[in-house]
């Protein structure tokens, strides 16, 4: 079966699910979110899945994900397994307030939290909020800009609510845990709004894990809208199982002062795509673009980063680094947009990988697009090796060649590490690297904050700034 | 500014060039237009308006081809006709009529010429306001000149000379006729019929163009050199290189560019293909000058070349140099395929674009070679409200262990209200392999321009010295005497562009 | 030669010069101290045109010409030298050519033909050797690369090709050792003559011991508050700006 077919028959699939299913879809939608949703159906109606032949798609592959048959849940359906326990996160000292998401179903208790934060169901704010949904819903994940943006739009059934009023800054960050646990393949639209207001401050985990081995397609956006002078630490944690496809698109957009972090960590999954977008909307915005991917068998990790500089006085900063093994590839797309008067920009670009075996391949495209003259823009790319001269040393002072290699992959990688701010998360994520360079996450299918897996005696505790 | 002595290294010699140049850049500095713009006339045998068949065949007969390239040509054509135009540039334009387009144009000639005395007056006119007078280029200049008006090859000088150490070097409808089995063997190896549009066209139309053959062993003495001019209104321009360089020679090979001012687009899609056998060296620069429009967007030359070499053999290298001034659009990527093991492969860059100009230009670099190394530097310089991309590809194959790429793309803008983008696609299948790409984009900053003025230096002369200062990396790979010409168009090109 | 009076400069509404008056004569070499942020750069900026510098008010005339509205590169054709504080680099232009340039944009203006490159070359050999610049440096980018020292060389040695008529040197002695500072100064004393003039801004007295001064003058808060013979740096070197500081109060 060639391509078009697939797409064809799981076009028409869609086609007829949506019209079947248009009362349930649309059941509880306000008129602006009702007409949002056909819009979105008509776009993804008319320019189906992503494909190669797309340039931003060009090395990520769907189609053969896209062969399973899916269940399209479209209802929230209960399950036998312990919440508290499932959820029950193990990372010591990590004080969060837990926002449980089961298959992109909010379930959470909606309970009324201090200062006006709100944290509901997505479904539940539409009906609740309809001010803020109108105002900011939709308005930044463009359905025009991705295919699967529109799909998301059209289909979701639910996702997480977080509303954060004018001057509240939350000191307790906020874990989002999105379990995928069906018992069969399925094919799911995450859909999350987080909205904060003027010199509102959080922390926010969001972390996606697989609970089963069936094939899950996990196709999740997330829009986040920051007010003047905002800030936000925002991390991306994803542990999946081999067997299942996350396509994860956040929209930042930062007003006047506001202020981004945000940290895609892909540890483990078969494919994962990243689509993290920023639009820099006013002057003195910051944001600072972060990522970190270890993979091998067969895994696939594609970072597709779009920064857009709207106006002037503003920066931005994007390092993506990367180690991949075995028959991992991996896909780099850095975009940096500087609109015209956008002056006095500086944006940083920075993509680094690591091949560990020669069936291993990486795709990079650090891309400046740049329309005004008074501004700072670097980027860089590079593809190698460990440094062998480093290696040597280390040998040299009686550490085995294997873990010379571990402990210089381990510095590679915690230039990215070391810039999470949260200290136990820093930590817990530190072991975690280190367990996944000793290939213990591979086989982990469980969630990446209830791994188990002993310790092994390496030593990571050199300082390899000395080297 | 063809007089091309052979580079004397003394440094009175450089000084002299240097206040010559000095000299012109501020002589040429307060006129404003495009100098190349005359037109010529000279008594034309042209071809009906149109592509079809028939019009390769006309090419074809024209030139006496043989049976073979006749259907080489046929085989493009029919290809062409299921193609459609790349639209992935960041380039736009208005459709290109392929219609309306002269496909040949020759200047008339009765009889086949055996001295320059029998060169149209007018035509050697021509190479005088162009600078290069075949004359003296023959008398004092260590230099070949093969020059290409719109089609055809008009005279080769010196090849008599280099036919001495068995190098060939003449217009390619001669090689067609001189040495066919050496075209038939290496034409298309590198750039194939089908490659991508524009040269499924210039496969199927090429008029004529330039060859070049470097025996085994042989160190071509002279830099070898063709000017490509287009003159006929309407005519596109579709010319053919073919440079061999056999087991363990060394030749540089320059080639220019000029067209005259005219209101509507020219069409230029040609097609130059390098083979580097073991141990050879061949270094190709270019100075494209076509005529880039006047200061509202208006006419201008569309540049759409594949230009292309393979380092076939072991320890072979190929080396692209280019200043690229002129077209309205250009949308060149010169690349190297590095097949033999140890291979090197270069590309230097310098693209000025200024008013309404668009410049999509880079280089592949595929290395299929073990050991194989490549290097990219690339300057791009955009003024007025014209866009200059860089964009280019660096692959390194499974097979090619250990090898090495390094990348340096900077851009230069002047102005607000140009773009400058860079697109670096890079690809590693094998775990040794390095491949390093950096970027900038900087401005001349206000106090760069302060320190020069409180020099005594003007500002359009200081952002003169400073372009050619940012693009010296690349200006200097040029032999000596294009360098000059380079710097003069760098300054040219970028006149008026800051106020 | 130049006549400054009453001058007022400001920077994005902040006034810095607050009414300076100042004369210099052919021949002569004028110091100009004062502490950190009193103004002196600006001041050196706005009689080189800095077009970051609004002049509020007053006249700066240079051999009878009005220098306001002056553009910069008009200004140094004039005759006016301003050796910088911080040089900038200028990556990829030789000093050659960058000199090259500069000379025969002079010449131009004062209606010669270019320098022959003989000649040039020559001046460039015979400068070298005043500022006993060793280095190959007619190859070398403009600035690009060059510690501080050897960037303040490289200011006095554009003033020996240049031979401005008027030489304003901007805070010359720092970053320079004592050797560096001896060869500075030897190359200035060897350029003064009774036909052209020197402006010598400095914070500290050591400079002074070795380019001896007509006149020092002290600027403070944007205002000449003291003038005087060389004596008064050694006065100040004594008593510290304080002393002028509370003078002021």
């Amino acid at each position: 079966m060639d391509e078009t077919n697939i797409q064809y028959n799981i076009m028409e699939k869609f086609r007829a699910f949506f019209s079947e299913n248009k009362a349930v879809l649309l059941a509880g939608d306000s008129p602006y979110v009702e007409q949002l949703k056909t819009q979105a159906f008509n776009h993804f109606s008319a320019h189906g899945f992503p494909h190669t032949r797309l340039e931003k798609w060009r090395n990520t592959d769907l189609s053969n994900m896209l062969k399973h048959d899916f269940n399209f849940p479209l209802k929230q359906t209960t399950f036998d397994v312990d919440l508290d326990e499932v959820f029950r996160c193990e990372v010591p000292d990590f004080n969060t307030r837990l926002i449980p998401q089961m298959n992109g179903w909010f379930m959470g208790t909606g309970e009324q939290l201090p200062n006006g934060v709100i944290i509901c169901s997505l479904n539940e704010a539409i009906s609740k909020y309809p001010d803020i949904i109108e105002k900011h819903f939709g308005r930044y994940a463009d359905i025009k800009d991705a295919n699967l943006t529109a799909l998301n739009t059209a289909f979701f059934r639910d996702g997480v609510f977080i509303y954060v009023p004018d001057n509240v800054s939350i000191e307790q960050p906020m874990q989002m845990v999105d379990l995928v646990n069906s018992g069969k393949n399925i094919f799911i639209q995450v859909r999350n709004l987080i909205v904060m207001g003027k010199n509102s401050s959080l922390s926010l985990v969001q972390c996606d894990d697989s609970i089963d081995n069936n094939i899950g397609f996990n196709n999740t956006v997330t829009e986040v809208y920051l007010d003047e002078n905002a800030n936000l630490d925002h991390y991306k944690l994803q542990n999946k199982n081999n067997a299942s496809a996350l396509t994860n698109s956040a929209y930042f957009h930062l007003e006047k002062g506001a202020n981004l972090s945000t940290n895609a960590i892909s540890l483990n999954g078969g494919l994962i795509r990243n689509e993290t977008q920023v639009r820099l909307n006013g002057q003195g915005s910051h944001a600072d673009i972060l990522g970190l991917y270890l993979m091998d068998h067969e895994q696939h990790v594609d970072n597709q980063v779009f920064v857009d500089h709207a106006v002037a006085h503003c920066t931005s900063n994007e390092l993506f680094k990367g180690i991949l093994d075995d028959h991992a590839s991996g896909v780099f797309n850095g975009h940096i947009l500087v609109r015209p008067d956008a002056q006095q920009t500086n944006a940083y670009q920075n993509n680094k990988n690591i091949l560990i075996s020669d069936k291993a391949v990486i795709d990079t495209k650090p891309f400046l697009e740049i329309y005004a003259d008074d501004v700072k823009c670097s980027h860089g790319a590079t593809v190698g090796q460990l440094d062998e001269d480093a290696r040597f040393y280390l040998q040299s002072r009686g550490i085995s060649r294997d873990n010379a290699q571990m402990l210089l992959m381990y510095a590679f990688a915690a230039d990215i590490v070391n810039k999470i701010s949260l200290t136990p998360l820093r930590n817990r994520i530190d072991d975690l690297v280190k367990k996944r360079l000793r290939g213990e996450l591979s086989s982990c299918e469980q969630c990446v904050l209830h791994c188990n897996s002993k310790e092994q005696k390496i030593s990571f505790e050199i300082d390899m700034s000395r080297i | 500014m063809y007089r091309l002595n052979l580079i004397q290294l003394s440094v009175e010699n450089i000084f002299g060039t240097m206040e010559k140049e000095n000299n012109d850049i501020l002589h040429e500095l307060t006129q404003s237009e495009y100098k190349y713009g005359f037109y010529t006339d000279i008594e034309m045998d042209m071809a009906p308006k149109g592509l079809t068949e028939d019009t390769i065949r006309f090419i074809s007969a024209r030139k006496n081809e043989p049976e073979w390239l006749l259907e080489y040509r046929l085989k493009a054509f029919r290809h062409w006709l299921t193609m459609v135009e790349p639209e992935w540039a960041h380039i736009s334009y208005p459709p290109i009529d392929y219609q309306d387009i002269i496909y040949y144009a020759a200047p008339k000639r009765k009889k086949e010429l055996k001295s320059l005395d029998e060169v149209d007056p007018e035509l050697l006119e021509t190479f005088k306001k162009l600078g290069i007078s075949l004359e003296e280029q023959k008398r004092l200049s260590g230099v070949a000149v093969d020059a290409v008006i719109d089609s055809v090859s008009v005279k080769t000088t010196f090849s008599e000379t280099l036919e001495k150490q068995g190098i060939i070097f003449c217009s390619f409808s001669e090689a067609v006729q001189k040495v066919p089995e050496l075209v038939r063997q290496y034409l298309g190896t590198v750039v194939p019929s089908d490659d991508n549009y524009f040269a499924a066209l210039n496969s199927a139309v090429f008029s004529d163009g330039s060859f070049c053959y470097i025996p085994k062993g042989v160190r071509c003495p002279i830099e070898l050199s063709t000017y490509f001019r287009i003159n006929a209104a309407n005519t596109g321009q579709f010319e053919r290189t073919l440079i061999i360089g056999d087991e363990g020679s060394y030749v540089s090979y320059m080639e220019g560019c000029t067209a005259p001012m005219r209101d509507e687009n020219q069409l230029h899609a040609a097609i130059v293909e390098i083979i580097a056998l073991k141990d050879a060296e061949v270094k190709y620069s270019t100075v494209q000058n076509w005529y880039p429009g006047n200061k509202k967007g208006e006419g201008g030359v569309y540049n759409f070349v594949t230009k292309r070499g393979i380092c076939k053999g072991t320890h072979s290298k190929i080396s692209w140099t280019q200043v690229e001034t002129g077209s309205a659009i250009t949308w060149k990527y010169p690349s190297v395929i590095l097949m033999g093991d140890h291979s090197v492969g270069e590309f230097y860059s310098v693209a000025v674009t200024n008013n309404f100009q668009q410049a999509d230009t880079g280089t592949k670099m595929i290395h299929l070679g073990k050991n194989t190394r490549s290097t990219i530097i690339s300057k791009g310089i955009s003024a007025g409200q014209s866009n200059n991309s860089y964009r280019g590809l660096v692959k390194m194959t499974k097979r090619a262990a250990n090898s090495r790429n390094f990348s340096q793309c900077d851009s230069l803008l002047l102005g607000d209200r140009c773009g400058a983008h860079t697109f670096p696609y890079i690809k590693a299948e094998n775990k040794t392999s390095i491949v390093e790409h950096e970027a900038t984009t900087s401005k001349i900053s206000d106090e760069q321009l302060y320190y020069c003025n409180q020099r005594g230096i003007s500002t359009e002369s200081a952002i003169g010295l400073i372009v050619n200062g940012y693009a010296r990396e690349v200006l200097k790979k040029l032999p000596m005497e294009f360098a000059v010409e380079a710097q003069k168009l760098l300054s040219l090109s970028l006149e008026g562009s800051v106020g | 030669m130049l006549s400054i009076k009453n001058l007022r400069a400001s920077i994005e509404g902040k006034e810095i010069l607050k009414g300076v008056n100042l004369e210099v004569r052919a021949g002569e070499v004028h110091a100009i101290m004062g502490p950190n942020g009193t103004g002196k750069s600006t001041l050196a900026s706005v009689i080189a045109g800095r077009d970051i510098f609004e002049v509020e008010e007053g006249e700066v005339i240079f051999k009878g010409k009005n220098l306001i509205g002056m553009p910069v590169d008009e200004r140094a054709n004039e005759g006016i030298f301003l050796g910088f504080q911080y040089p900038v680099e200028i990556p990829g232009v030789s000093m050659t050519n960058f000199m090259r340039t500069a000379i025969n944009e002079q010449r131009k203006y004062r209606g010669l033909d270019s320098m022959p490159a003989q000649e040039f070359l020559n001046r460039m050999e015979e400068k070298k050797r005043l500022l006993e610049i060793h280095s190959k440096l007619a190859n070398r980018s403009v600035n690009e690369g060059f510690s501080g020292g050897e960037k303040k060389k490289n200011e006095i040695f554009q003033m020996a090709i240049l031979d401005p008529e008027l030489a304003i040197l901007d805070e010359t002695d720092s970053g320079l050792d004592i050797d560096a500072l001896k060869i500075v100064a030897h190359g200035v004393n060897t350029l003064r003559r009774p036909d052209n003039a020197i402006i010598v801004i400095t914070h500290y007295q050591r400079l002074l011991e070795y380019i001896v001064p007509d006149f020092v003058h002290v600027l403070f808060d944007g205002r000449i508050v003291r003038s005087g013979g060389k004596e008064l740096a050694f006065e100040l070197e004594d008593k510290g700006y304080e002393w002028i500081k509370e003078a002021q109060v």
